[in-house]
C-alpha cells in the first residue's frame, strides 16, 4: 500500500474538518428553527465517508445515506448545495422537493438515497452491473447502517451482486444504534461483515474512526472488485455520538460510559493529532485551514439564506420526464 | 402482416427492441435458457447472451433494484415478475424509489416491469391478481394494460422507449387465446385510449381482458337494440381522460368494467372524474362491474362467481338502460 502523499493527507483532513464545521452550522440553523424536518449528523463518524469516498476514482459511483455528507462534498457538491437542500431553497439539488442527502446525479458519480435505506444495495448493484455491461472500469459503493443491514433488500442485493460477481462495495457503518435499537437487537453476530461468508464474498472489518485505515481498506476492496473478485463487504466500527437526529435525546437509551469512551476516539481529533505528531502539518497550517473553511461556510450559508423558496407552481412539475 | 398470439406479440416487442437498442436488456426469474415461466422470453438468451438476458435469484427487490440502478446508468432494463402478484415483494423499490426519483431529483428511471396479470385461469389467490390499484395512487409510475396482440406489441415498444418507470400488465388469460394480424412496425403511444366499438346508447369503459368480455356483452345487447360504445383505456396512467369524458358525454350512460375488486378499484376514480366533469351529460348513475371484494379464489365455481362475466355486464346495462 503506497504511503499517502502530503497533499492527500491535507485533502483527507480538509474534508474531515469541512464536514465537521458544516454540520455545526447546520445544527445552528436547526436550533434557530430555519431547518424543518430531521437533521442527521455524522458527528464522530466523518472518517468513514471521507476515507471511502476519497479512495474512489472519478468514474466510480457512490450513493450516500443520511450521514454521508462528506461523500457528496468529495464528489463535488458544494456547502451551498447542502445548505440550500436543508433549507428547501430553489438553489438546492432538489429545488425544495426533498431534504437531507436525497439527491444525486449519475453524471457526477452520485446516486440519491431515499429514507428507506435498504433499496440502495440492489440499486447500486445495478449500477455496478450496468458499468460492467458498458465496459467501464468503475466500482459502485454504498453504505448501510447496522439497522439497514437487517432489511431484506440488503440480503437480496448482496446475494444478487455476489452471484453476478459485481464490482460493488457495500460499507456497513456499524455505529451501534439504529435510532434507539442497539446492534445486539439487530443481529446475533458481533461482526456484521461476517455475513459475507453467507454470500461467498470477501470482507474486512475496519476501525471506522481511523480515516487512513478506511481509505486503505477501500483501495484494496476497489482493486479486488476490478479484478472480478467483487462484491466486497466492509464493516466500519464506529459510534453515533449524537442521537438519531437533532430532535432525539440519546441519553435516554445509550449508557453514559459508552459516550465517554467514544468521545476519546473522535476521528477528527485523532487525525489532527496524528498529522501534527508526525509533523506533516503545523499548528499554523491547521489554523489557516480552519479559517478558510469557516470563510467558505459563512459565505455559503449567507448565499443559501438569500436563495428563494420554491414557487408553488413547481409542486406539480416533474412527476414524469417528458 | 402476420397472425400472432398476444404472447408472441410481447416476445417480438422484446426481441425487436433488444435488437434495435443495445441498452435494452431483460432480467428476471427463469427468463434465460428456460425462456420464462410462460415462455415470453423464449429464445432471447440464445440470441442476446447471458449478459443481456439475466437469470436472477428469487429476489424481486433485487430484480427491480438492479433494474433501477442500471436505468440510472443509462440502460433500458425490462424486469420480469414471474407472476405480477410477486410485485408486492418489491413495492417499496417501485413506489418509494422509482416513482419518486424524477420528481425529487430529476433522475430518469426508464425501467419496464412486466409480468403475467389477472385471473380466469384457475391459478389461485397468489397467481391471479389485478394489481393496478396498488400503484395508481402513486404518482410517477405509468401503468399499461394491453387488450389485443397489436397493442401488446405496440404498447410494450412504447413502454421500453419511455423515459419513465412503466408497469406493463400483460393478461395471462389472453396469452394464447388472442390471435390477430399485427403489422411489423406497430407502435402504440402511451396515454391514448381507443374506441373498440362505436355505440350511442351506453358506454363501457374498460381495459385489458375485460375488453373482450365487453365486446361479447355488446353483441348480446345489440340484439335488444342497445348500441354499446366500448372504450379501451390501454394505459391507466397517464389516463386519456378526454376519451373517457367524450364517451360519457356522447352516450350519457356509463358502466365502468374492470377485473380488479370493486372497492378501491380504478372504477371509483373514473366514476369520480366523470361525475366531476361531465355530470350534466349523464342520464343515469355511473355503474361499476368489477370483481368481488375478496381474494381471488382457486376453484372453478368460486373463481367464476368472483370475476365479472357477460351476464353481469348485460344485467348492469339493462338496469342502466331502464333509467
Amino acid at each position: 500500500m503506497p504511503v499517502l502523499t502530503k497533499e492527500q493527507q491535507f485533502d483527507l483532513l480538509y474534508y474531515m474538518l469541512l464536514t465537521r464545521r458544516l454540520e455545526e452550522h447546520l445544527v445552528g440553523l436547526f436550533k434557530e428553527g430555519k431547518i424543518s424536518g430531521g437533521l442527521y449528523s455524522s458527528l464522530g463518524q466523518e472518517s468513514i465517508s471521507v476515507g471511502t469516498t476519497y479512495a474512489l476514482e472519478k468514474e466510480d459511483v457512490v450513493s450516500p445515506v443520511i450521514r454521508n455528507i462528506a461523500t457528496v462534498l468529495i464528489k463535488g457538491y458544494t456547502p451551498k448545495d447542502i445548505f440550500c437542500q436543508y433549507l428547501a431553497r430553489v438553489d438546492g439539488p432538489t429545488k425544495g422537493k426533498d431534504t437531507t442527502l436525497h439527491f444525486g446525479e449519475i453524471e457526477r458519480g452520485t446516486v440519491a438515497p431515499i429514507s428507506i435505506l435498504g433499496p440502495l444495495i440492489p440499486i447500486m448493484a445495478g449500477v455496478a452491473l450496468a458499468g460492467r455491461m458498458q465496459k467501464r472500469k468503475r466500482v459502485a459503493l454504498t453504505y448501510i447502517g447496522d439497522g439497514g443491514a437487517s432489511t431484506g433488500d440488503f440480503h437480496e442485493g448482496m446475494n444478487f451482486a455476489a452471484v453476478q460477481r459485481l464490482p460493488f462495495i457495500c460499507v456497513i457503518e456499524n455505529n451501534q444504534y439504529a435510532f434507539s435499537t442497539p446492534v445486539t437487537r439487530q443481529s446475533r453476530i458481533a461482526d456484521l461483515a461476517q455475513r459475507a461468508v453467507g454470500y461467498g464474498i470477501q470482507y474486512a472489518i475496519v476501525d471506522g474512526n481511523d480515516v487512513v485505515a478506511v481509505y486503505e481498506a477501500t483501495r484494496k476492496a476497489r482493486a479486488l472488485c476490478l479484478e472480478g473478485e467483487g462484491p466486497f463487504l466492509m464493516e466500519c466500527k464506529t459510534f453515533r455520538v449524537k442521537g438519531h437526529a437533532e430532535h432525539d435525546d440519546p441519553s435516554k437509551y445509550v449508557p453514559r460510559a459508552i459516550f465517554e469512551e467514544w468521545r476519546k476516539k473522535d476521528p477528527v481529533d485523532h487525525y489532527v493529532h496524528s498529522l501534527l505528531d508526525q509533523k506533516v502539518f503545523t499548528a499554523a497550517e491547521l489554523s489557516e485551514m480552519e479559517n478558510k473553511i469557516q470563510q467558505i461556510l459563512e459565505q455559503a450559508k449567507k448565499e443559501a439564506l438569500e436563495s428563494p423558496l420554491p414557487s408553488s407552481e413547481d409542486t406539480s412539475t416533474g412527476v414524469f420526464r417528458v | 402482416m402476420t397472425t400472432i398470439t398476444y404472447l408472441e406479440a410481447i416476445r417480438q416487442a422484446l426481441f425487436e427492441e433488444m435488437e434495435a437498442d443495445p441498452r435494452v436488456f431483460v432480467l428476471g426469474e427463469d427468463v434465460g435458457a428456460y425462456g420464462g415461466a410462460f415462455k415470453v422470453t423464449a429464445g432471447l438468451q440464445e440470441k442476446f447472451g447471458e449478459e443481456r438476458v439475466i437469470d436472477t435469484p428469487i429476489s424481486e427487490s433485487a430484480i427491480v433494484g438492479a433494474a433501477i440502478g442500471a436505468a440510472l446508468s443509462g440502460l433500458r432494463p425490462v424486469a420480469e415478475m414471474q407472476f405480477i402478484d410477486f410485485i408486492a415483494c418489491c413495492f417499496n423499490m417501485i413506489s418509494n424509489y422509482a416513482a419518486k426519483a424524477h420528481y425529487c431529483w430529476g433522475a430518469a428511471i426508464p425501467i419496464v416491469i412486466r409480468g403475467p396479470y389477472g385471473g380466469g385461469v384457475h391459478a389461485g389467490p397468489f397467481h391471479s391478481q389485478c394489481v393496478e390499484s396498488f400503484f395508481l395512487n402513486t404518482p410517477g409510475i405509468k401503468v399499461v394494460t394491453p387488450a389485443t396482440a397489436a397493442d401488446a406489441k405496440g404498447l410494450l415498444k412504447a413502454a421500453i422507449r419511455d423515459p419513465n418507470p412503466v408497469l406493463y400488465l400483460e393478461h395471462k388469460y389472453l396469452y394464447r387465446r388472442i390471435k390477430e394480424e399485427v403489422s411489423s412496425d406497430v407502435f402504440v403511444p402511451l396515454g391514448k385510449a381507443i374506441i373498440r366499438r362505436e355505440g350511442k346508447h351506453l358506454s363501457l369503459v374498460t381495459y385489458s381482458a375485460m375488453v373482450h368480455l365487453a365486446m361479447e356483452a355488446a353483441e348480446e345487447l345489440s340484439r335488444d337494440g342497445v348500441e354499446v360504445e366500448i372504450l379501451d383505456l390501454r394505459t391507466l396512467s397517464p389516463l386519456d381522460e378526454e376519451a373517457v369524458l367524450q364517451t360519457a358525454r356522447k352516450t350519457s350512460k356509463v358502466i365502468l368494467l374492470h377485473e380488479a375488486p370493486r372497492f378501491g378499484g380504478f372504477g371509483g376514480e373514473l366514476a369520480a372524474i366523470i361525475a366531476e366533469k361531465a355530470f350534466e351529460y349523464l342520464d343515469g348513475p355511473i355503474m361499476r362491474v368489477a370483481a368481488m371484494d375478496t381474494p381471488i379464489p382457486f376453484g372453478s365455481p368460486l373463481e367464476e362467481t368472483y370475476l365479472p362475466d357477460v351476464k353481469k355486464i348485460v344485467k348492469a346495462a339493462r338496469k342502466l338502460m331502464d333509467y
